[in-house]
This record gives C-alpha cells, structure tokens and sequence, in this order.
C-alpha cells in the first residue's frame, strides 16, 4: 500500500493540497510537533478568506519553523537567521499592494530578530507576523530561548532555567502592534479565523501560536509527548479576548490565557510616509502606488 | 448511513495520535500495521460514524488524513 489512499474510491483531495508543495513530503517536523498542525490552519485560512495567491508572499527565518517557506506553494522567501521581518519590510516597501506574511519561530523572531521585531510593531509596518512559540531552540538541540519559562530544564540550563522569560502579546502590544492574537496548536479553527481576521487588518499584526517540542522541550521537562501537551492545552488553556496582555505570561505547567489581546487602529508606516510627504513636499510628492511595480525577468 | 469518509495518505503518517484523539465522533484508532517508516497509521474504525467535519485533517501535522462530506445519499455506501 505504498503511496496510495487507503479509500481509493474517494476522488477527493486534501483540500490544504493546492497549497503545498507535496513532492517534498513528508517534511522534517518531529512526530508530535505542533507546526505542521499551524500550516494546515494558514492554508485554511487562506481558503476562507479567498485572498489572492499572487499577491502574498511567504517570509521565513531560520529554525524548525524557518522550514515552512520551503514546504508552501506560494511565494515564499528563506531568509538568513533572525532577518525575516527586515525582509519582509523590504518587500513590503518595494511593492505596497503585496500581502506579506512572516512565518516564523520564537528563537528567530525574539531572540536573533528580537531588535527588528520591536521596531517593525513601532513603525507599524503592514505584516501578518506567525509566531511559532516552542519555547525552545529547537533545531540545534534545545538550548535556552527568550521564551523558555521559568524552571525548565533545557540543554544550556541542566540545573533549571532561572531567567525570567519574555511576554510576547505583552511586548508586541508596547511596541505598537494593531493587532495582538495567542492560540496554541489545539484551537485549530480559532487560529484560522485569528489568520483571516489578520488579513483584514492594516498594519502590524502578530499571532503567537503556542506549540509542542516533544523531542527537546516535553522530553527534557518529563512533559510527555505531543499528544500530552495537546491534552494539556486543551485543558489549561482559557480564552479570555481582550485579557491585559501584562497577565498572559507563560509558565511550565500553569494556565495558558488564549485569545485576541490587542484590535485597535493606528495609520501604518505607508500612511504615515505619504502624509509626511504631502504635508512637506505639497505638490511635489508623486504618489506612485497605482502604477505597476516593474518586475525584473 | 455516513454523512462522511475519511481519507488517509498512510506513508506520510508519523503516528502522533492527534486525529484519533481529537476526532469529536471516535471514527479513528492507531492500526498495529506499520508504514514504510515503521509508524503506525490510524485506521477508520467506525466508519458510520464519520460526520465529515474535517477536524482531522485540520490536527494532522504531517498532511496525511483529510474528511470529505458525502454529497448525496446515493454516494455513502453504509
């Protein structure tokens, strides 16, 4: 029964197929690993919102989560570590009318990124920012991240971590971000709504999904296997949209408040350029928005 | 009869368990056979069951189950 379905007689596909590039299945995500479950909720939501193909492009960084721009069907770009929001920003700039959607982990986009990150929700670019929070450096091995909660065993941190970890909703939200969103890999459909809903908004808008790492994380921590933690999700998590995000922090086994944090409006960083230039330029500023970006053959 | 079917692409399961824990009617179990990779694929234990809600194939992380509706009561064979 090699590559086939067990129920051949059902011609239909999987509907997230269209947006996956399935000669290079199965992919590198450990058994239990909750990323794969976060691209089937984009893909769903890039159904449901009928957006344009051709006009969204895919940023990742580096990491377990980087590996998402190499498995969508889409124009996706993998870029050097930490550096997808500086990627993204360019590509925004370059060519307003494209969707662009960063795509990656919590190393890559606190730890490494963490500088770009701040300053992209302060000038509040146009992104849709997936944050893939494992707590964890997964690929190289499961040292400690900025996100690791207190008390975890890792392998930089045998003995226990004792720093205290970053808050992401609450530090987007200082920041300046527009729209501020936590779920874990169990709330499928409510994840794929918060993507679509982000669609909607103009500026930046960044969604935490909280993840299983049974290979590094759960094992070191006696956590049991992805299956364990998606049990544990479904049973400590608590929606509560709206909650001040200065209270969503994580710990190891405690309660995990999901939910919309942050919805609010601010004019974005093309906005806010054009109405800088018109003010101070008048009649010389040129908007050249409408006009076809010329693209290199 | 079944509202719907399920469908699983058995060489891309990792075996993770998610869709026979999270399937809302109990359609699915771990089979003992193994793939090609040595996992074990769920198989559909309770086909009359199926409701086609798809939520399996939104847990799975590897791709490799889908749910569709039965259009019609001509399609469903029991």
């Amino acid at each position: 029964m090699s590559d086939s379905l067990i129920d051949i007689g059902n011609p239909a596909v999987n509907p997230v197929e269209p947006f996956l590039r399935t000669d290079r299945m199965p992919h590198i995500w450990c058994p239990g690993c909750g990323i794969g479950t976060t691209v089937n909720s984009f893909a769903r939501a890039l159904i449901d919102s009928k957006i344009d193909l051709g006009s969204l492009a895919l940023v990742s960084g580096i990491g377990c989560t980087g590996r998402v721009a190499g498995y969508v069907k889409l124009d996706s770009f993998h870029t050097t570590h930490g550096r997808a929001i500086p990627f993204a920003t360019g590509l925004k700039l370059a060519n307003p009318k494209l969707n662009v959607v960063v795509y990656s982990g919590d190393g890559d986009l606190s730890a490494i990124g963490g500088n770009h990150l701040i300053h992209a929700a302060r000038r509040n670019i146009d992104l849709k920012v997936i944050c893939v929070n494992n707590l964890i450096y997964a690929m190289t091995g499961g040292q400690t991240a900025p996100t690791t909660p207190d008390h975890s065993t890792t392998s930089t941190n045998p003995y226990g971590v004792f720093e205290p970890s970053f808050n992401l909703p609450h530090l987007v939200e200082a920041a300046g971000a527009v729209y501020v969103a936590r779920w874990t890999t169990f709330h499928v459909r409510q994840l794929s709504r918060s993507i679509g809903e982000a669609f909607q908004k103009k500026g930046f808008s960044f969604i935490e999904v909280i993840s299983p790492c049974p290979t590094l994380y759960q094992r070191r921590n006696k956590l049991g296997d992805g299956l364990d933690t998606m049990k544990y999700y479904k049973e400590k998590s608590k929606v509560r949209h709206g909650a001040p995000t200065s209270e969503v922090g994580l710990t190891m086994t405690g309660e995990i408040i999901v939910g919309k944090f942050v919805d609010r409006d601010r004019p974005d960083y093309g906005t806010m350029m054009r109405a800088q230039f018109t003010e101070s330029l008048g009649e010389k500023f040129v908007e050249q928005d409408e006009q076809e970006v010329p693209v290199c053959s | 009869m079944a509202k719907g079917r399920v469908s699983i692409v058995v060489e891309h399961c990792k075996s993770c368990g998610f869709c026979v824990e999270f399937c809302p009617s109990h359609v699915l179990a771990l089979s003992s056979a193994f793939n090609s990779k040595g996992y074990h694929p769920p198989h559909v234990v309770h086909p009359e069951k199926c409701s086609g809600c798809d939520l399996c194939g939104m847990y799975c992380p590897d791709f490799a189950i889908f749910a569709t509706k039965n259009s019609g009561a001509k399609e469903g064979k029991k």
